[in-house]
């Protein structure tokens, strides 16, 4: 059961690859780059089952916790072309 | 806030952060037990300088007890229109129907309209793109998904966890 | 093989089959938002699915609950990803494309 399911999940990441690549504009990018994320995670605890070595679960937390990290930095990147800047000051004026 | 609640806030922040290194670690030694609570000062220290610690409500790491039944009847309802959203996806027609709806938000605090957006963005099928005071607007991938949260079932729900007696 | 074993299994098999069909759906949408939508389907259903399919093969341990820990942590994280994924992509001039009411 592990093995096949392992092989879809590994798939489906080489989807969300190539889903990234031909992504129109950089949020079609980003999305894709967020699946691919979200997959990986559920790769990391199937694989740790499947070598029986369930400390690889402590890699898939860090792994979900640097996903959602890096995506909302990207796209405060994006939005506002700064890191540092923020976000309520910048809600005040036109956007 | 009084410095009453803040004194609060910092004491169930050291014990919900120790209970999570506790059940993170797995390893019981003196010497690893120590270093954990060293940790979890210097996270309590850093977040008060931060000014994290002035949140509007009682005590957050008890707070969200009382939105453990809503989780559960969620849990029920995401799966409900995921065979939706699937079905949807695999008919070769693809059938859908993008509409944007505005709701009305009944929720007193900050946390309930957070617990509010984020439960709609979690069902597939409707996502929230805006977030304001008292509106949230929503797009929708087919004309029942919009009729459902138009009923105002999960509002009511999440009025009611709110307005809880417990805890 | 035990009966949990074969529903944990069927489970898993299920959750990444949905993986796959969110990511079809990701290919077939016309537009960004409605790509969101199929995104959030293996957000949601792919990582229930899959991880308590885990959950129930492992039984009740320091393990299990590390799985809990990362399904609740997934559960609350990606809709706000997708929340401010979908907030800048309409500050970015994007326009979402409306079917007849």
């Amino acid at each position: 059961m592990f093995e096949i399911s392992t092989f879809i999940i590994l798939f489906s990441m080489f989807l969300a690859l190539v889903s990234a690549i031909i992504g129109k504009t950089v949020y079609d990018k980003i999305l894709a780059v967020n699946i691919f994320g979200t997959v990986t995670v559920l790769f990391i605890a199937l694989f740790g089952f499947l070598t029986k070595r369930p400390e690889f679960l402590d890699i898939a937390l860090v792994y979900a916790l640097i996903n959602f990290i890096s995506t909302i930095a990207i796209l405060k990147f994006f939005e506002y072309g700064d890191m540092s800047s923020s976000s309520i000051e910048k809600e005040e004026g036109d956007i | 806030m009084s410095k009453y609640d803040i004194f609060f806030h910092k004491i169930s922040l050291i014990i919900s952060l120790a209970l999570l290194w506790i059940m993170l670690s797995g390893h019981y030694t003196p010497l690893l037990l120590l270093l954990g609570l060293l940790s979890v000062i210097i996270v309590t220290i850093i977040s008060s300088r931060m000014g994290l610690i002035t949140f509007d409500q009682p005590i957050l790491q008890l707070y969200f007890i009382r939105f453990i039944p809503y989780g559960i009847w969620l849990i029920g309802q995401i799966m409900k229109s995921n065979i939706d959203v699937c079905k949807r996806i695999l008919n070769p027609n693809l059938p859908i129907n993008p509409c944007l709806i505005t709701l009305h938000l009944s929720q007193a605090s900050t946390f309930a309209k957070v617990v509010y957006a984020n439960s709609i963005t979690l069902t597939p099928g409707t996502i929230s793109i805006d977030l304001e005071d008292s509106s949230v607007e929503v797009h929708s991938l087919s004309a029942t998904g919009a009729e459902g949260l138009k009923t105002g079932n999960m509002d009511k729900k999440i009025t009611h966890a709110e307005a809880a007696p417990y805890v | 093989m035990s009966n949990i074993d074969i529903i944990s299994g069927a489970l898993i098999v299920a959750g990444s089959l949905s993986i796959v069909v969110g990511l079809l759906g990701v290919y077939r949408m016309p537009d960004f938002f409605t790509r969101l939508h199929a995104a959030s389907v293996i957000d949601t259903l792919g990582t229930i699915l899959i991880l308590s399919g885990l959950i129930l093969y492992q039984g009740f341990n320091l393990v299990s609950v590390k799985l809990l820990l990362i399904l609740i942590f997934i559960l609350i994280t990606t809709p706000t990803a997708a929340h401010a994924l979908a907030k800048s992509a309409l500050h970015g001039k994007i326009k979402p494309i409306l079917g007849d009411d």
